[in-house]
């Protein structure tokens, strides 16, 4: 067990991404160009993997903030703790970023509360600055900060959309799930299933993506195949991994279940 | 009547003739009097209430149930004479007094189907299930029906109401899924496609293909849904279906190889035509409905070709000028192997040897253009302007809701609804036709009449709904949050220096009170308001639309009327996600009595759009005059108890009904339906614009 200092952790390893198209050049000539990032698509599509592989490849430290609605931007930013009858300011995961020249990504920014969103507005333009109010100072990004935010499109709640001040400050990358080919390739890689199995499960995906709108919010992502790969490869029965890992994590409801389980005691 | 003791055989009669009207027709009840005297005490009790409950539809069926109910109830359980009777009352509202009769004569065989229902599958349960089967085998929608026959038109699978062929209700719906697979399988892997272009095929031949076919169908099968083609196996060998007979053995292989196309197939049957005949199979066969499938296609791959040759010239429309100005762009098409389709290859639409962006729906097309035809052909890619068509072909026909009393229909294209008959204690099914209609806005000085009018109480009722904004709260003193909270730290300072505990809830916390709520106003537009109680309601919408938007709740307001079941409309006036404008202005004023307060309906279809929107609090709240009230028996108990019941479903789906009215009789009837603290009356009328906000914002303190 090793602890590390949010800003101190670097990814060692090459992480596994299949890239699907220019995404890469792209991340890194808008990172060069100190452009913030906006990555857009469904969920479970490689979005935070694309991350760990883009802040593995730079070098450079990736600080996640996986955004909720209680999210404030005091959580972002810092907030001052007691200790002992003192008070003490400590860094929230941003300005460590901020400081630290890391790569900071919001997942899923929709989520956040609509203050938080203010914080990040003189980040993501040519200021690069992150004013902290209650210390009354501004601290200026490092050169190799980076900040890259995460959206769900697929949502459509009006209540849960980019305002358009925050969506163009960014350089936009469109995910989508692989094609068939790409997307059998990363579930053998991933779980190790073989190429037969595989093949089965991303058609399976394809048959769950054919029902979104008509009863399921979204398909099933890369992964959830590779949850449910993974199930197969120790030895679970196909259609129950199916089961467990896709059809259950997509719907609750009883009727929609009972089609995808068909679905997928078909195909196996 | 004492427990225990039958009644005697004149109580009986007396009771019958009573409820059977014998007074005013022919009708003898010596016989089935004599019948239910001889009952014990428990069944005749219970045969005398049913007779009660379907004589309140029709008095004929009454005396019908009372004539047969003995021999009935010996044959069948409980459970199943219930099914029986509300069967009837089923056949009665869709199709009148005569098919309702016949289900009451023809008892014994509905106790026989009853027993095939209890180990059968129904249609009607799984067509859930089964649609989203074939929505996820195949990207183009296909419906489901209820049929004799089994066969498909290539849009529509036709399956039998009842498959009580197996010995449960799980292996009879097997049955129906690999059915449903196997007609889906004849459109997938382009069985219809060589059948187009015949002329008058011998219906010998067509036989001999089907049969064929269907081999070749099985095989593919067995290759894209393996697991499927197991079930279909087992369901074979449960249907006890014989072998393959011997001289078809040796065409097997043939067919049964991935290669084989359907063309193939034709060109096989062809050469044995004669030669061979079609095996008898055991089970409900899969027909093959040439006709349907012809006439279904033609109008389809007409109309596909139109939309896309439209679609691909709106595409090119939308590149940018100086693209166009260079030169005239080309549509291509370009062939890409992939063995993991039927076809063996994907066709990709190139514009100027680029991968041509084409839309979602465009795609669709493309992909149902492709299982019709097997290929795009080239005239396709000739792009044409939506003036060279026909606009039919362009866009699917739309029913105008005020088409209904021109024309004969009155289903289509309405949300139906049941509605619940107290002396039943049953719901008619799908007995409401509702639709939702558009109000033509009226722009004329009446809302600046209302609002000049008004200007001290729009001033005061602004500033109150402004109150109510729970902005974000700092909460002091608290264990975790955001800043330090001063006053509790010096204080916690002295007391530490003092040699007291210090207290750990020394910082503020922002709170959050984001009010969540979701409200539909529900107008009571009937006749009945007419003059100025509906002056009354206008202005008081236009007030409430004016608070709430200092409040910031979401609402929708749709009036209300009805004209016996056929004609319940809704008048749409905001939905939730319009924003207050000149033109809710323009509808409020345009609202005007229409026919009759038929509420049950209202309810449940604003109950359904509640629903359907995100809120943590959904509130019903009805405008109303008076009794629910319509012309064809919706009066008195009935419209009472039917709204009643509407409301329990909706209170029953986390929505809280509310009611506020200006009749002074309401105090008698209102509590039954909304409850002793639901509702609102308002005795002055002119008070209701005041009222009405007033009553909204204590509702949602």
């Amino acid at each position: 067990m090793r602890t590390f200092r949010l800003d101190e952790y670097r990814i060692e390893d090459e992480p596994y991404y299949q890239p699907t198209g220019d995404e890469i050049e792209l991340f890194e000539a808008a990172y060069r160009n100190q452009l913030p990032l906006l990555l857009k698509g469904p969920t479970g599509c490689g979005k935070t993997r694309f991350m760990e592989y883009m802040a593995w490849w730079l070098k450079r430290p990736l600080i996640t903030v996986s955004c909720h609605d209680d999210l404030t931007a005091s959580d972002l930013v810092g907030r001052y703790l007691i200790k002992g009858g003192e008070t003490s300011w400590i860094d929230g995961p941003l300005t460590q970023a901020v400081k630290a020249g890391g790569i900071c990504y919001l997942d899923e920014i929709v989520e956040a509360r609509k203050d938080t969103m203010v914080v990040i507005h003189p980040l993501a333009d040519d200021r690069r600055v992150l004013p902290i109010e209650k210390l009354g100072t501004l601290i200026e990004a490092d050169p190799e900060f980076a900040i890259a935010i995460s959206y769900n499109p697929g949502y459509q709640s009006v209540l849960k959309d980019l305002k358009q001040s925050t969506r163009q400050r960014f350089v936009a990358l469109e995910f989508n799930y692989p094609g068939a080919a790409l997307e059998g390739e990363i579930v053998m890689r991933e779980s190790g299933l073989d190429r037969e199995l595989a093949g089965r499960l991303v058609k399976f995906a394809g048959m769950t993506r054919n029902l979104k709108g008509s009863g399921l919010e979204e398909g099933a992502s890369t992964r959830l195949l590779v949850h449910a790969a993974k199930l197969m490869v120790a030895g679970v029965n196909p259609v129950s991994a199916c089961q467990g890992a896709i059809a259950q994590a997509l719907t609750d409801d009883p009727e929609m279940l009972a089609s995808v389980n068909e679905l997928s005691s078909s195909l196996f | 009547m004492k427990p225990g003791v039958p009644l005697s055989l004149p109580a009986v009669r007396q009771q019958l003739d009573e409820l059977l009207e014998v007074e005013y027709s022919f009708r003898d009840t010596a016989q089935p009097a004599a019948a239910i005297a001889a009952l014990p005490a428990e069944r005749q009790a219970r045969l005398i209430s049913w007779i009660r409950r379907i004589a309140s539809t029709h008095v004929e069926l009454g005396y019908q149930v009372a004539c047969r109910g003995v021999a009935a109830q010996a044959l069948m359980a409980p459970d199943d004479f219930e099914a029986w009777i509300f069967h009837s009352m089923d056949r009665y509202d869709a199709e009148g007094l005569r098919p309702a009769l016949r289900v009451i004569e023809q008892y014994r065989q509905f106790a026989g189907q009853q027993q095939a229902r209890s180990r059968g599958a129904l249609l009607q349960e799984h067509e859930g299930v089964l649609s989203h089967f074939l929505r996820g085998l195949s990207g183009r929608p296909l419906k489901l029906s209820a049929a004799d026959t089994i066969h498909t038109d290539s849009e529509t699978l036709f399956l039998p109401p009842l498959l009580a062929g197996l010995p449960t209700p799980g292996q009879n719906f097997q049955l129906y899924k690999v059915t449903c697979a196997l007609l889906w399988a004849q459109i997938r892997f382009g069985s219809f496609r060589p059948l187009l272009s015949l002329n008058a095929p011998d219906p010998g031949l067509l036989a001999l293909y089907h049969a064929m076919e269907l081999l070749r169908l099985k095989a593919c099968l067995r290759r894209a849904l393996p697991g499927l083609h197991r079930q279909l196996e087992q369901i074979c060998q449960a249907l006890g279906e014989a072998a393959l007979p011997a001289e078809w053995t040796g065409l097997l292989a043939r067919l049964e190889t991935p290669e084989t196309q359907a063309t193939d197939v034709l060109v096989l049957a062809r050469q044995q035509l004669g030669r061979l005949t079609p095996y008898p199979s055991t089970g409900q066969p899969i027909i093959l409905d040439l006709e349907a499938v012809r006439t279904c296609m033609q109008v389809r791959i007409e109309k596909e070709r139109a939309r896309f040759k439209v679609a691909l010239n709106s595409l090119l429309e939308e590149l940018p000028g100086n693209v166009r100005e260079k030169r005239p762009s080309r549509f291509t098409k370009q062939r890409e192997e992939d063995p993991s389709v039927p076809e063996g290859f994907r066709v990709e639409i190139l514009l100027d040897d680029m991968p041509a962006p084409l839309p979602d729906e465009v795609q669709a097309l493309q992909r149902s253009i492709l299982l019709d035809l097997g290929e795009i052909p080239d005239d396709y890619l000739q792009p044409a302007g939506p003036g060279d068509y026909d606009s039919a072909l362009l866009r699917d026909p739309t029913r105008d809701a005020d088409d209904v009393w021109r024309g004969s229909y009155h289903e289509e294209g309405a949300h139906l609804y049941d509605e619940w008959d107290f002396q039943r204690r049953h719901y008619r099914k799908n007995w409401c036709a509702v639709r939702e209609r558009e109000i033509t806005p009226l722009y004329d000085d009446f809302a600046a009449r209302t609002l000049a009018k008004h200007h001290g109480l729009v001033k005061h009722l602004r500033k109150t709904f402004e109150a109510m904004r729970h902005e974000n709260r700092l909460l002091k003193r608290q264990p975790e949050g955001d800043g330090v909270d001063i006053d509790a730290l010096v204080e916690a300072l002295a007391d530490a220096h003092l040699g007291f505990e210090m207290t750990e809830r020394l910082l503020t916390r922002m709170q959050r009170n984001e009010r969540n709520i979701a409200v539909v106003f529900m107008v009571d537009m009937s006749g009945s308001t007419k003059g100025w109680i509906n002056d009354a309601e206008r202005e008081s919408l236009l007030l409430l639309c004016e608070a709430l938007q200092s409040l910031g709740d979401r609402y929708a307001i749709y009036g209300f009327s009805g004209m016996t079941r056929k004609r319940c409309e809704l008048f749409h006036i905001k939905h939730f996600e319009e924003p207050y404008s000149e033109l809710i202005r323009g509808r409020i004023s345009a609202i005007e009595p229409q026919d009759y307060t038929r509420m049950g309906f209202a309810i449940r279809h604003l109950s359904r759009v509640l629903q359907q929107t995100e809120a943590k609090t959904r509130l019903l709240i009805t405008l109303s005059d008076g009794k629910p009230d319509d012309y064809d028996g919706y009066r008195g108990q009935y419209g009472i108890e039917d709204t009643r019941r509407a409301l329990i479903e909706a209170r029953r789906g986390g929505i809280h009904p509310y009611c506020i009215t200006i009749d002074e009789q309401a105090r008698d009837y209102l509590p039954h339906l909304y409850g002793p603290a639901a509702y609102s009356v308002v005795d002055d009328v002119r008070a209701l614009p005041l009222k009405v906000s007033d009553i909204y914002r204590r509702l949602t303190r």
